[in-house]
């Protein structure tokens, strides 16, 4: 579905990510964890099209979608929960989700925002309330629910656990199990390593910049000298 | 009393038309972090324009829609011919760019038409007077403040209800963000210069319907003002903005009536003191009445 062919993205002279390549098929959940600064966003962001890299390709459906206008990436079926979350503050818990709904047909956009309220039941209490109002629990949830808006087939996930209390970070990756359940295709980029790996199909581990082993989420966790050379245990 | 009701509405009239001019201004901010000096010049353009049909037998009936039409027109076309490529540098080349529209323009109408006023006709009606128990007031504060309010309250639903006022909120926010939710950056920044333009249109049929003048350099003064009441709002925020437009045009025709006349005609001064209480206000509080957290990279 999603195949990175040896990309190498730049920021001016610092160089994110050499020769970076990986697979992710239908179906699949994959994890992609490593330190910080290994390059692990650079992916993800390069991928959604908000970084163009310098050399490599990106194809989807086995469409070359290199560099291409994120906007029109959301249209083929590919979204990305951007690090940081980047809810909109400014706009209400409902406006955040009709604005990620934005390529949906005014019916879609209605019945999905019904399935939202319903998937999502704090969502539905804050339902008028500035998202910049919520807790961090909450507005990963609706960051989450805002890229599920627009249906994506591939939907990319950047650090969703970050800064979350632990009973918080228990109902992040309960959600990762219920999508994959529902059919839909994730990379999921993790700094809880371990447990990321225990839920994915595969796994990539990412070390400055650069894919240093792969294998299914349990031979790499299982691998735990590399773990410990380069993770340290947690993040 | 009665003056100081008179001197009320006609501060509301005055800063309404601020409050529209200065909308745009915030508008375009959010969506491109650019202060847009050439948007005074719409005013300018729907003064030609109306001046252009007035020669071929205009009236004021169908003319604000042709003052409006031709404002939307200019400011889409801006976008289109100018900030479109300057749109990923950095903010002092997109206000570079902004000026040499401003003054691209002044030179245009000098030599397209003259440096000198056209004058053409105003509605018949514009200077009648009523009177409600003892206070007189002019028609024309009563349509300026009816007119605003009905196109703010139309602002209002646009940015709230409708799918594009909410990409264009969200794009204010965070232009990525809204990338990828499959909001396409051309189309909103277009709409967005398309609503300026209507707002400048809807403060330009009011300008001219009391002043029925075309002139060279009349959008400056007009787009000076309208950058302070932007700017007293905070800007990049859509209420600030129509608060600053009122605060400033009530200040500006207070103090011209109740400074004392006396010596020196101290009234003569009025414009001077509105500007040192709107220093000594930005000594106070630098980022305007409604702080724009998001708008702190400019």
């Amino acid at each position: 579905m999603l195949e990175v062919d040896s990309i190498t993205t730049r920021y001016g002279a610092i160089t994110a990510l050499h020769d970076a390549s990986l697979e992710v098929h239908q179906g699949e959940l994959v994890a992609l964890v490593g330190p910080n600064g290994a390059g692990k966003t650079t992916l993800l962001n390069t991928v959604a099209g908000l970084l163009r890299p310098a050399t490599g390709s990106v194809r989807f459906d086995g469409n070359d979608i290199t560099g291409s206008d994120p906007a029109r990436l959301v249209r083929a079926g590919l979204a990305l929960v951007p690090e940081h979350r980047r809810i909109f503050k400014d706009l209400t818990v409902e406006e955040n989700l009709r604005l990620g709904g934005s390529t949906a047909s005014p019916g879609d956009r209605r019945a999905r925002l019904d399935e939202a309220a319903e998937l999502f039941p704090v969502l539905r209490s804050k339902w008028t309330t500035s998202a910049g109002f919520l807790s961090g629990g909450e507005a990963q949830q609706l960051a989450v629910a805002r890229a599920l808006m627009s249906n994506p087939r591939l939907l990319l996930l950047d650090e969703p656990t970050l800064g979350l209390a632990p009973t918080m970070v228990d109902v992040v990756f309960d959600l990762l199990q219920r999508l994959r359940e529902q059919g839909r295709t994730l990379l999921v980029v993790e700094q809880n390593a371990t447990r990321a790996l225990g839920l994915a199909d595969r796994g990539y581990l990412l070390r400055t910049g650069r894919i240093i082993a792969t294998g299914t989420g349990a031979e790499l966790a299982a691998d735990t000298s590399l773990f410990e050379s380069f993770i340290g245990g947690e993040a | 009393m009665t003056k100081l009701i008179q001197t009320i509405v006609d501060g509301l009239g005055v800063g309404s038309t601020y409050a529209l001019l200065a909308l745009g201004i915030s508008l375009i901010f959010g969506v491109m972090h650019l202060v847009n000096f050439a948007h005074g010049e719409l005013i300018t353009v729907g003064a030609y324009t109306s001046y252009f049909f007035f020669l071929h037998g205009g009236s004021w009936w169908w003319m604000p829609l042709v003052i409006i039409g031709s404002a939307v027109l200019a400011s889409v076309a801006t976008e289109l011919i100018a900030f479109r490529w300057v749109r990923n540098s950095s903010p002092f080349t997109l206000l570079l760019t902004s000026f040499a529209l401003e003054r691209l323009s002044h030179a245009v109408w000098q030599i397209a038409v003259s440096p000198k006023q056209r004058a053409f006709p105003k509605p018949a009606w514009v200077f009648n007077q009523f009177k409600i128990a003892s206070v007189s007031f002019e028609v024309m504060d009563v349509v300026t403040i009816a007119v605003t309010a009905l196109t703010l309250a139309l602002t209002a639903v646009v940015f709230k209800r409708t799918l594009f006022g909410i990409s264009v909120r969200g794009a204010a926010e965070d232009f990525d963000a809204a990338r990828l939710m499959g909001v396409r950056a051309n189309r909103v920044i277009s709409g967005a210069f398309a609503f300026a333009g209507f707002l400048a249109g809807v403060a330009a049929t009011l300008i001219l319907m009391r002043s029925p003048a075309a002139e060279p350099s009349m959008g400056s003064d007009w787009l000076l003002k309208a950058v302070i009441a932007a700017v007293i709002g905070g800007l990049g925020s859509f209420s600030g903005a129509v608060v600053g437009g009122l605060v400033l045009g009530l200040l500006e025709t207070l103090t011209r009536a109740y400074l004392p006349e006396v010596a020196v005609g101290w009234d003569k001064y009025s414009t001077a003191i509105v500007f040192v209480l709107i220093a000594i206000f930005f000594v106070v509080r630098p980022d305007g009445i409604f702080k724009v957290s998001h708008a702190e990279r400019v």
